[in-house]
């Protein structure tokens, strides 16, 4: 009897949250997965279901292979360079240097801005010739380079502007984390004659691992979320090669009113996002048990 | 399916119901009567214009006691019609908006808008209907039917700037006329420092965004079409197409007096007042933002011919929303029609930099004026007759998307002219089969 | 608690460390101070930065005219803490239930609420905006709000912080008699007191930057929220004005950008003494 009141209050604390997502996330979503097996309703053809003609649509367009294959550099660009560095930002404002509440600051400063605004003074540091950059790099005599508009470099800058944006949010976690290793550790490790090197490999680091797994999943997921600036920077261009699953769902539902493609995207790409949460999720929950 | 859910919005309601109706300050107290008319406008041109729209609404409420025009602003043009269909697909749709002359395909095709023929029902009308520059009428008809009504309306120029045209000893009064005058022109106003950057390029066409539009204003002269009427079937493969497109290659590749790679919209008019330019193609609509911040006499001139002259049009038309009462849709057409008058249209045109969309909106003394004070403002009106539809199709932003692909890839040296336009031509047949 | 850090650096490590540090800060906040720069300067010098520059607020004049960004900042205020007072009340319930219950299902519930981490309701939208319409709260600041009232990140935050709470603590004050409730009030939430900080500057400027969602469900002066205001300046049609756009980015961001500077220090001491991980 105890143990059953206890389960209707546990229910009973989780449902009103659980309400409210499956309101507006969970009957979306499942929504959307539907939709994907059913063809667009257009006007007087109202939506029949076609099976897995819309994912055989998926694999024969060249945009979404583009765009799958760009997210992946994206990924892979993002979450290394942004991890090391609110790693090392952690650390640095960690120690104590001159000014350092002023360097918190500065570091944490792009999560506070708009993402949209921001992104077109992005676009100002990276126009050719009078761009903040090509004043910097012109004083060496560097040539100019169409650097948002080159096939080459676009997606490139678009790593870059969101290795700004992610760094300093992250680097708050690493500090709170790097606060709670006892300063004894410290002291053992000096005593012993280890080097900061060797210290921070297997003390700090090994520590730090449960907020790098935290953070692995969020810069992820960003990794798949993170898109605002590429509507300002590049619109996806030059021809395709900074598009993203995201901008290119958004495309194909909104500019081009297939929903039901759009939702064939989105499933896709909630179906990775599923996957790797739950490979993470795995090895986060375990890593803390073993605590 | 639905309706398995309604015991939880219940319970969503009944939890956060107290908090709703704490903070629902929201809700607009307006009289919810039939004659509130929705607008949504895209607010794309910055500030002043909100001002301007609101003037509009007042104006017609004062002289049609018990209408109401509510202006909705709903950001760029992409972001009202996201907001318009979203609204539409759940029901509740504005009763009019200003949307792209282009999207009228789209919402032919989604059953969201209907024709005006509906509403023509006088002499006046008629007239009314005939009074529109037939450029403009181009993208506003299809089947017979109109859908849209031209409103804010623009076409492309080229502007050059006169002192840069003194220092390349050039006569600062004399545009370009013709594609050869223009490379030529182009490659004595080209400026390089010692090292060979170049500081100041001969002239830039925007290629970010949607430089399908920019590519009319090479196609139109070079005697291509780029569509039928219909909105059925593109022509991008035909040799006119190719021809202009490598023009537009060479200018950055061949007689190095363009921007490498694609040169961004939103930026060109900054890169002229920087003189980092001495010419560059942009919409009408900018004469208002050059004419503040140009810090040199410019002038204003149409693009230069080919085979022939001629530009695209671009812009915004007023359509009526299908899911909107048959009172609200009939106070809609007489506000339009309201606003569109030959004084009114002048007015927009003055106030906006947009091109009158009228004939005889350029006779009325004001624009008269106007146009006396700054005769750049009426080259777009010059170039009208020689101005042809912007590409709309079917399936429109994807067909036009093939074709913004392919010119990228192009300009940026991944494909050949001729191969890049094939492949497009084969996805926009692709895209279109369906509408045959 | 005056100990030495035996790894702080010294000497010459310090000198470069230092100098390391702020050129990266440099670069961090150069967005920043280009916006400052240019939102006070006129528009020819957006793009040449000489020292003899003059300053105007002509910039945020022709902002502050655009736009109602007083009443916009209000919307916004509003907006946020809305969401705010939700997500408080309700990922602590359900944090509570999940950290503190184990019950049947539990387990799969959880991870319910961890898929919506992945879910990005900007792809949602359509969906969404039909069951605000149904519910009648088009054009409402609750509109805005709902969708993201429950929220994964703080639940699991949450949850994680709860498990910290020694069982023994709660057995003692049932037999005191208090209830689950009670319980929740006295000792998990003032115990978490500085993960709730934490998550409440996250969650604020996440929401105070959020565009889509609110530009699709919003129409009316009323209702929207500065980020839609300030979107008017970023369309590119008649090409980009920088001046304008960073007075307007600078007026929006202010309360937040202030609201830190006021209160950085307690921020990341809370967000020390949260152990967030």
């Amino acid at each position: 009897m105890k143990r059953f009141s206890l389960a209707i209050q546990g229910w009973l604390l989780i449902l009103p949250a659980l309400s409210v997502l499956m309101v507006f996330t969970h009957w979306p979503a499942l929504a959307t997965f539907i939709d994907s097996f059913y063809s667009t309703p257009k006007g007087r053809r109202p939506s029949r279901f076609v099976g897995l003609s819309n994912y055989e649509q998926m694999l024969s367009d060249p945009v979404f292979w583009k765009a799958a294959i760009n997210n992946l550099i994206f990924v892979a660009g993002t979450v290394p360079l942004s991890i090391a560095l609110a790693l090392i930002m952690a650390l640095w404002v960690n120690d104590k240097l001159k000014g350092r509440t002023a360097l918190r600051m500065a570091f944490f400063t792009p999560t506070i801005l708009p993402m949209i605004a921001v992104a077109n003074i992005w676009l100002f540091f990276f126009t050719p010739q009078y761009g903040l950059l090509e004043q910097i790099t012109g004083l060496f005599g560097a040539p100019s380079w169409p650097w948002l508009g080159s096939d080459k470099t676009a997606l490139f800058c678009v790593i870059i502007v969101a290795v700004w944006k992610e760094a300093g949010f992250f680097m708050i976690f690493y500090l709170a984390a790097l606060q709670q290793i006892s300063p004894t550790l410290g002291e053992a490790a000096s005593l012993e004659g280890a080097s900061r090197w060797t210290f921070f490999r297997r003390v700090q680091w090994p520590l730090l691992m449960p907020t790098t797994l935290f953070i692995l999943i969020n810069a992820m997921i960003n990794g798949f979320r993170l898109v605002d600036h590429v509507f300002v920077l590049t619109h996806g261009g030059p021809d395709n090669s900074s598009t993203l699953l995201l901008y290119y769902i958004y495309e194909v539902g909104f500019k081009y009113w297939d929903t039901a493609y759009a939702a064939t995207l989105t499933t896709v790409l909630l179906a990775t996002l599923a996957l790797i949460a739950a490979i993470q999720y795995g090895i986060l929950e375990r890593r803390v048990h073993y605590r | 399916m639905t309706q398995d859910f309604t015991p939880h919005r219940r319970q969503v309601l009944g939890g956060l119901g107290a908090l709703a109706a704490g903070t629902a300050l929201g809700t607009p107290a307006l009289a919810q009567g039939a004659s509130e008319i929705s607008f949504f406008y895209p607010v794309a041109v910055g500030g002043p214009i909100t001002k301007l729209i609101d003037g509009f609404a007042e104006g017609f409420q004062k002289d049609n006691p018990g209408l109401a025009v509510k202006p909705i602003y709903a950001g760029s043009y992409q972001d009202t019609i996201v907001k318009a269909l979203t609204a539409h697909k759940s029901g509740t749709p504005p009763v009019t908006s200003v949307l792209l002359s282009t999207d009228m395909f789209t919402l032919i095709d989604e059953e969201a808008i209907v024709p005006f023929d509906d509403f023509i029902k006088t002499d006046d009308d008629k007239a009314w209907l005939k009074s529109f520059y037939p450029a403009f009428m181009e993208n506003s008809q299809t089947g017979g039917k109109t859908w849209g009504i031209p409103f804010q309306r623009s076409t492309i120029v080229l502007y050059w700037n006169k002192e840069a045209f003194k220092e390349a000893g050039l006569d600062p009064e004399k545009p370009p006329q013709t594609w050869d005058e223009m490379t030529a022109f182009a490659q004595k106003l080209t400026k390089r420092d010692a090292n060979g950057n170049v500081t100041q390029w001969g002239v830039q066409i925007p290629s970010s965004g949607f430089p399908y539009w920019l590519f009319q204003g090479l196609t139109t002269p070079a005697g291509a079409v780029l569509m039928n009427p219909a909105g059925t079937e593109v022509y991008f493969d035909k040799p006119e197409v190719t021809t202009a497109l490598q023009y537009w290659i060479d200018l950055a590749t061949k007689h190095k007096v363009h921007p490498p790679g694609i040169v961004e919209w939103g930026t060109t008019p900054k890169d002229f007042f920087e003189r980092k330019v001495a010419m560059i193609w942009t919409t009408t609509g900018n004469l208002t933002n050059v004419r503040n911040n140009a810090k040199f006499p410019f002038g204003v001139a149409m693009l230069p011919a080919q085979k022939r002259r001629g530009s695209p049009t671009g812009g915004g038309n007023f359509y009526i929303f299908k899911k909107a009462k048959r009172a609200e849709q009939e106070a809609a057409f007489k506000f339009i029609k309201w606003i569109t008058t030959a004084e009114r249209a002048a007015q927009w045109g003055i106030d906006t930099g947009y091109v009158a969309v009228r004939p005889d909106s350029w006779d009325t003394p004001a624009m008269k004026k106007y146009v006396a004070d700054f005769p750049q403002a009426a080259v777009a009106r010059d170039q009208l007759p020689v101005s042809v539809a912007e590409l709309s199709t079917h399936d429109n932003q994807r067909v036009t998307k093939a074709l913004n692909d392919a010119l990228q890839a192009a300009l940026t040296g991944t494909k050949p002219a001729a191969t890049a336009l094939k492949d497009a031509q084969t996805e926009a047949t692709r895209i279109l089969k369906d509408y045959k | 608690m005056e100990r030495q850090d035996p790894y702080q650096p010294h000497g010459l490590a310090l000198t470069l460390e230092t100098i390391g540090a702020w050129l990266l800060a440099l670069i961090w906040i150069l967005p920043l101070a280009y916006a400052v720069w240019t939102a006070f300067h006129p528009p020819e010098f957006s793009t040449r930065f000489v020292l003899d520059a003059p300053l105007t607020l002509d910039n945020f004049r022709r902002a502050l005219d655009a736009a109602p960004f007083a009443r916009y900042a209000l919307n916004t205020f509003l907006l946020v803490t809305t969401i705010l007072a939700g997500q408080l009340i309700l990922c602590t319930l359900a944090a509570y239930g999940f950290a503190r219950y184990d019950f049947p299902g539990s387990g799969l519930l959880f991870a319910l609420v961890l898929a919506q981490l992945m879910i990005m309701p900007d792809v949602l939208i359509v969906e969404n905006y039909r069951t605000m319409s149904r519910l009648g709260l088009v054009d409402t600041i609750p509109a805005m709000a709902l969708p993201y009232m429950a929220s994964a990140f703080g639940i699991f935050l949450l949850r994680q912080t709860f498990k910290t709470v020694p069982v023994e603590l709660d057995d003692a004050a049932r037999v005191e008699g208090a209830s689950a409730l009670q319980i929740l009030w006295r000792i998990y939430i003032p115990l978490a007191k500085p993960v709730y900080l934490a998550y409440a500057l996250v969650s604020v400027s996440h929401h105070w930057n959020n565009f889509l969602w609110p530009l699709i469900i919003t129409n009316s002066v009323e209702a929207r929220p500065l980020t839609v205001g300030l979107q008017i300046f970023a369309s590119t049609d008649q090409g980009i004005d920088w001046s304008i756009i960073c007075a307007a980015t600078l007026l929006s961001a202010a309360p937040l950008i202030i609201g830190f500077l006021l209160f950085q220090r307690q921020f990341v001491q809370s967000f020390m003494r949260a152990g967030i991980r």
